[in-house]
């Protein structure tokens, strides 16, 4: 589904070149939800963009449902890192929701659905006619996931949404979208600095080394479908496979090359 | 009986509020009173005697064949420079390079002050409505175009994204994303343009006219009727007053979200 080929890209200022990565290579199946983890700084927003089409990359390829991405691909949804100024201040919630839909030439009934099952989905439903300014900050970011999942995308992207907001309202924002993954069968690319995280949401943990930029390692998680905050952070596997990603990491930073996959 | 008291509380609050807003003219027009009447200037005048002068002298003929016709004057130009001040600033705006071909040429016309274009206007125009419509859109349009450049060119760049990500473009990506954006930057250039365009407007009508509300002014001026040379500028300032007031309610419906942000802001 997402083919991403030797990424290399590398930013030209007027007189420095910093190269953001290096060389990514990695593939997600369709329906697969993969994290995406690695050090502040290492060029996951870089990637991110290249995959949503709004880079080009220095080198190689990025390929979406078979076809090569030279512009943003039609099925495509982004949750920005900068969640906040996403949104629309001159739209209200709903009128965020259903912007891009109007661009998808549906008709008004069908849009009204799709937004309200959005906004339902988010827990939301009450705050369709307030303005991104009258909410908290996770509010916003959940109008920003709905406004994605409204658009009813094949592959949906989040760069690190949760950074900004309580511990609690994380959990139940992952939560969250662990449901909207299963329920409406996206494949979902998460990028997030936070390993616990990355385990707790993904099929799939990547790990990304700092610059320059390549995949450390690519973590299969093997925990049950139905996750749950208590029983499945306190599991055993849990503990094992964060502990993996974690030296993984720290591997990484020290620029060692992926030890030999742990046993299992 | 809370009735009563949330009644009388909104009375009181609108008796501040009307203090506020008259206390200070009145004040102005009884120092103005007292001085004029104790004053020998034949160039003074009571306060009164002006009112009195600007009921006969406006309340007439004269309300339809000079001061209508230079309020639409005054509309026409201030229209006029409003569409072609925003529509350049978001063309400039959008395009580094048209922007940098077009930046040394804009700031020397920026820098001639309006009336000095009189002349050459007759000239080339010769001396009529669409002369004097000239002379208004060349003086206002420079806050205006200037200010667009400028908030076109802030427009969020993750707004931006977002709108390329989801196919967001054509016209509504220019209405929804770029003008909105810049909408608090052309509101202020839009405000600025409107103190400008009244006073061109007067400008345009001193030169070589016959009629309209700056004639007018100085045709009283020159002909030593002094109430009613007073009694126009008395005009000028409640027109003034007026489209200013009516701007601001214009502003405030446009920009509500603006303001919103940056309560939400101060709140943090
Ligand atoms: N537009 C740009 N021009 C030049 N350099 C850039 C640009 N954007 C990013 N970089 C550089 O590329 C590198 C990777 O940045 P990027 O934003 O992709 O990192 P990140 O992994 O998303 O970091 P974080 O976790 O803090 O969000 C950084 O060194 C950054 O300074
Ligand atoms: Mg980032």
């Amino acid at each position: 589904m997402l083919d991403v080929n030797g990424v290399q890209k590398i930013y030209r200022g007027k007189d420095r070149e910093v190269e953001a990565v290096r060389d990514l290579t990695f593939r997600l199946e369709e329906g697969e939800l993969a994290c995406l983890v690695g050090p502040s700084g290492c060029g996951k927003t870089t990637l991110l963009k290249c995959i949503a089409g709004l880079l080009k990359p220095t080198s190689g390829s990025v390929e979406v449902a078979g076809k090569a991405v030279t512009g943003p691909p039609r099925d495509m949804s982004v949750v920005f890192q900068e969640y906040g100024r996403s949104l629309f201040s001159w739209l209200t919630v709903q009128g965020n929701v259903e912007l891009p839909l109007k661009e998808k030439k549906l008709s008004k009934e069908r849009r009204r659905t799709l937004v309200t099952e959005a906004l339902e989905a988010v827990g939301l439903a009450d705050s369709a006619r307030s303005y991104p300014w009258q909410l908290s900050g996770g509010m916003q970011q959940r109008v920003a996931i709905a406004r994605a999942i409204a658009y009813e995308p094949r592959v949906l992207l989040m760069d690190e949404p949760f950074a900004a907001v309580d511990a609690q309202t994380r959990a139940d924002l992952e939560d969250l979208i662990r449901g909207l993954w299963q329920r409406f069968s996206m494949t979902v690319l998460f990028i997030t600095h936070d390993i616990d995280e990355a385990v707790y949401l993904g099929q799939r943990v990547l790990v990304l080394s700092s610059s320059p930029t390549v995949v450390q390692d690519d973590v299969a998680v093997d925990l049950p479908a139905e996750r749950d905050q208590l029983t499945t952070r306190s599991d055993q596997r849990f503990t094992e496979l964060r502990a993996r990603v974690y030296s993984e990491i720290q591997n990484a930073k020290n620029g060692q090359a992926a030890s030999a996959p742990a046993a299992t | 009986m809370t009735l009563v008291i949330r009644t009388v509380r909104i009375t009181r609050r609108g008796a501040v509020r009307l203090t506020q807003l008259f206390l200070l003219p009145v004040l102005l027009i009884l120092l103005w009173w007292w001085y004029s009447s104790a004053s020998a200037s034949y160039y003074m005048t009571t306060p009164g005697e002006i009112a009195a002068t600007f009921v006969e002298v406006w309340f007439s003929e004269r309300f339809f064949v000079d001061v209508l016709p230079s309020v639409g004057l005054l509309l026409t130009g201030y229209a006029l420079a409003a569409v072609l001040g925003t529509t350049l600033g978001v063309v400039l705006g959008l395009s580094s390079r048209m922007r940098a071909t077009a930046e040394p040429v804009l700031e020397f016309f920026r820098a001639i002050p309006p009336p000095v274009l009189v002349p050459l206007l007759m000239l080339l125009v010769g001396v009529n409505t669409p002369m004097k419509v000239a002379l208004i859109v060349s003086g206002c349009i420079w806050p205006i175009l200037l200010n667009t450049i400028e908030g076109v060119r802030s427009v969020d760049p993750v707004l931006a994204d977002t709108c390329r990500c989801y196919g967001v473009r054509g016209r509504r990506w220019l209405t929804t994303l770029v003008l909105r954006s810049a909408s608090p930057q052309i509101m202020a250039g839009l405000r600025q343009a409107l103190a400008i365009a009244i006073i061109l407007m007067v400008i345009s009508e001193m030169f070589a006219t016959t009629s309209g509300l700056g004639f007018s002014i100085v045709q009283f001026q020159r002909s030593f009727a002094i109430p009613e040379m007073w009694s126009g500028i008395v005009l000028l300032g409640l027109i003034g007053v007026t489209l200013s007031t009516l701007f601001v309610q214009v502003e405030r419906r446009v920009l509500r979200w603006y303001d919103g942000v940056r309560a939400a802001a101060r709140d943090e």
